[in-house]
């Protein structure tokens, strides 16, 4: 059994002009252990997935439907009582600006006791002890002074990595982390990357990865799942869906973005363009929802939106000319 | 040999902090700190590193929204640091501006047409209200948006599109050169590719120089012909991209390159992964600024500072780069 089982997510919310479908029917599981990535562009749903996951989407305006089993129980279905001793301890979050997450009226070791102590009945002594080894094992030098400092004392990838030691400090199951290194340079990104590959073979937890960056992806998760508005368009294993993308949706995006090196293979060629914008969610979309976009869309895609089909071992994708555009690729 | 469009000699900026109670200025941020490079006619120099390491300093710098601390900018033989303000309008024609973010970029209250027209009336380029009319609808077609979209306001467009605004802005003044600050870091992915292109396509059509400030490293390669490597307000490395790219000299360069995540999954590379943060642009460290984290530190670098050496066109700051081969 899957450690996480989505299954026909939706979550809208209430607007002034219509309702917005911010997440419309998106359905996908986690295994133990895995590294499951999320990826699309501003307001494809990822993180309001994520949000959803861990029922922090205000309700009202929002709503969600669905189910989202965890370990075989569904959490939609739970008391707010019952939610909260899953948040933060079964499964925790790590959020893109950790200057904003983080309190910064309390220092590093109380936010991190806190969880700690909430959720494992830890008295104040063994939760700083704790706290203490945690900020070891994210790597932060002279964990004993740093748990009695402020957030504005710590520079932002040393305040993600404060962010991570609380997103573990009670061995959840499953981290979501909702674009974790967005915010950071890039030698500061290699560091925090390098120290989630490491605590994953050291903890064992399962991460669901929400991120736009393709190279984040490629380096860290194990399955993709690729989201466009408010739908899941294409999943495969990572090695997979780079190799043979079926949608031309991620066919576009692979091929928009310039690969490093690429100007010593003689010719940097023109990147290719996704014409036009994302959809309104607000109105209701017959058809497929990339068909406004896309090179290949006939009356077909305008009028019956495409089912996932599987295309492959573990690879399914939403596109009725999907095994055509691969040949074409 | 011609005469590059911009030098920039020597250039400082030191930003003062600490005023303290009575106006005593006890502290100053080294935000740039004794930068030179040319930029020729038509060619696109990237300037990259980490946040805090200069780069926009550098970009504000020539457009002068600020005076420098000393140093020179040479617009085409024409000072602009410190040009009286009447010969300042004249050169500000010739350098326009594209800025990061497209949302606070772009005044809201004025309709596509007015934001598009102002620098033309400013500068005086239309000779008519039929030219200014030909003007700004010609610079839509330019920059790829419909013509309809001239009474609309900014908040009716998608940041791809304000982008797009931003650019036909910059190119009413018919400018030499234009500085992107970040201009394509806000987009998304397929957007970004866009206005990728759309530039490119600009440069060729109207022979524009570009100074692109990015940190982004795969649009650069893609887009420069030559980059210069920032790192706490100093130019570590400066060389066509090829060099920069192939055959990286200085170790920030090299750990900078091997940190970018490839999008290829299972790609085999050593990153260099660097330890620490970028020390306070406030109290830079004595020497090579980089010894703090440099994997090839050595006594050398922590007391004397390096100075750019050139082999060909590639441009180094390294105490390692000047030993004997071997």
């Amino acid at each position: 059994m899957a450690l996480l089982e989505v299954e026909n997510l939706q979550t809208h919310f209430r607007t002034p002009s219509g309702i917005n479908r911010a997440v419309d029917g998106v359905s996908f599981h986690v295994n133990e252990g895995e590294t499951l990535a999320v990826v699309g562009e501003s307001g494809c749903g990822k993180s309001v997935t994520s949000m959803s996951l861990m029922r922090l989407i205000p309700e009202p305006p929002g709503r969600i439907a669905g189910a989202i089993r965890f370990a075989g129980k569904d959490l939609l279905r739970m008391s707010d009582r019952e939610m909260r001793a899953i948040r933060g301890n079964d499964i925790s979050m790590i959020f893109q600006e950790p200057m904003t997450s983080l309190n910064p009226v309390l220092t590093v070791g109380r936010q991190i006791r806190e969880t700690l102590m909430i959720h494992q009945g830890l008295d104040k002594q063994a939760a700083e002890t704790h706290a203490i080894e945690m900020l070891t094992l994210v790597g932060i030098p002279e964990p004993k002074r740093r748990v009695r400092e402020y957030p504005h004392q710590l520079s932002g990838g040393m305040r993600q990595r404060v962010m991570i030691a609380i997103a573990l400090a009670c061995n959840p199951k499953l981290l979501i982390a909702d674009e974790p290194t967005t915010a950071l340079d890039v030698t500061i990104q290699a560091q925090i990357l390098k120290l989630m590959l490491d605590l994953k073979r050291r903890v064992g937890a399962a991460i669901i990865l929400i991120t736009h960056d393709l190279g984040v992806v490629a380096e860290i998760a194990e399955r993709v799942m690729v989201m466009y508005a408010g739908r899941k368009v294409e999943e495969a294993p990572v090695a997979e869906l780079f190799r043979s993308p079926r949608h031309p949706y991620t066919q576009g995006l692979l091929g928009a973005v310039p690969k490093l090196g690429s100007s010593l293979a003689g010719t940097t060629t023109r990147l290719a363009e996704i014409p036009g914008q994302v959809p309104d969610l607000r109105k209701p979309i017959a058809g497929c929802v990339f068909a406004g976009r896309c090179a290949l869309a006939t009356d077909l895609c305008r009028q019956y939106a495409p089912g996932l089909e599987e295309k492959g071992p573990g690879h399914i994708a939403a596109c009725h000319y999907a095994s055509k555009g691969a040949v074409a690729a | 040999m011609s005469v590059p469009l911009l030098q920039v000699n020597d250039l400082k900026k030191h930003f003062p902090v600490n005023k303290g109670l009575f106006g005593r200025q006890t502290e100053f941020v080294y935000a740039v700190d004794g930068v030179s490079f040319e930029i020729a006619r038509g060619e696109t120099l990237s300037l990259v590193g980490e946040s805090g390491c200069g780069k926009s300093t550098v970009g504000r710098a020539i457009l002068r929204l600020f005076d420098v601390t000393s140093g020179q900018v040479v617009l085409d033989g024409q000072r602009i640091d410190d040009a009286h303000p009447s010969t300042m309008r004249q050169l500000r024609q010739r350098i326009q501006v594209v800025f990061q973010d497209p949302f606070s970029s772009l005044n809201p209250r004025m309709r596509v047409r007015d934001i598009l027209a102002e620098p033309i009336r400013n500068f005086g380029l239309a000779k008519s209200a039929t030219d200014l009319e030909t003007r700004v609808t010609a610079l839509m077609d330019t920059v790829r948006l419909p013509r309809e979209a001239l009474n609309r306001r900014p908040h009716e467009f998608s940041g791809g599109q304000r982008q797009r605004i931003g650019i036909a802005r910059a190119l009413a003044a018919e400018p030499e050169l234009i500085v992107c600050d970040e201009a394509v870091s806000a987009l998304d992915v397929s957007v970004k590719a866009q206005i990728v292109n759309l530039l490119q396509d600009l440069q060729r059509e109207f022979g524009l120089a570009l100074l692109f400030i990015s940190h982004d490293l795969a649009i650069v390669e893609h887009m420069t012909h030559r980059v210069a490597v920032m790192y706490l307000g100093k130019i570590v490395e400066i060389a066509p991209r090829r060099e920069i790219f192939a055959a990286p000299r200085h170790p920030y360069t090299k750990a900078l390159l091997s940190a970018v995540p490839l999008p290829e999954p299972g790609a085999k590379r050593n990153p260099i992964i660097l330890g620490g943060d970028v020390p306070s642009p406030i109290n830079p460290p004595k020497g090579c600024r980089f010894h703090t984290r440099c994997p090839f530190v050595f006594d050398r670098c922590r007391t004397e500072e390096p100075h750019l050496r050139s082999e060909g066109e590639q441009w180094v700051a390294c105490h390692l780069d000047a030993l004997p081969a071997g």
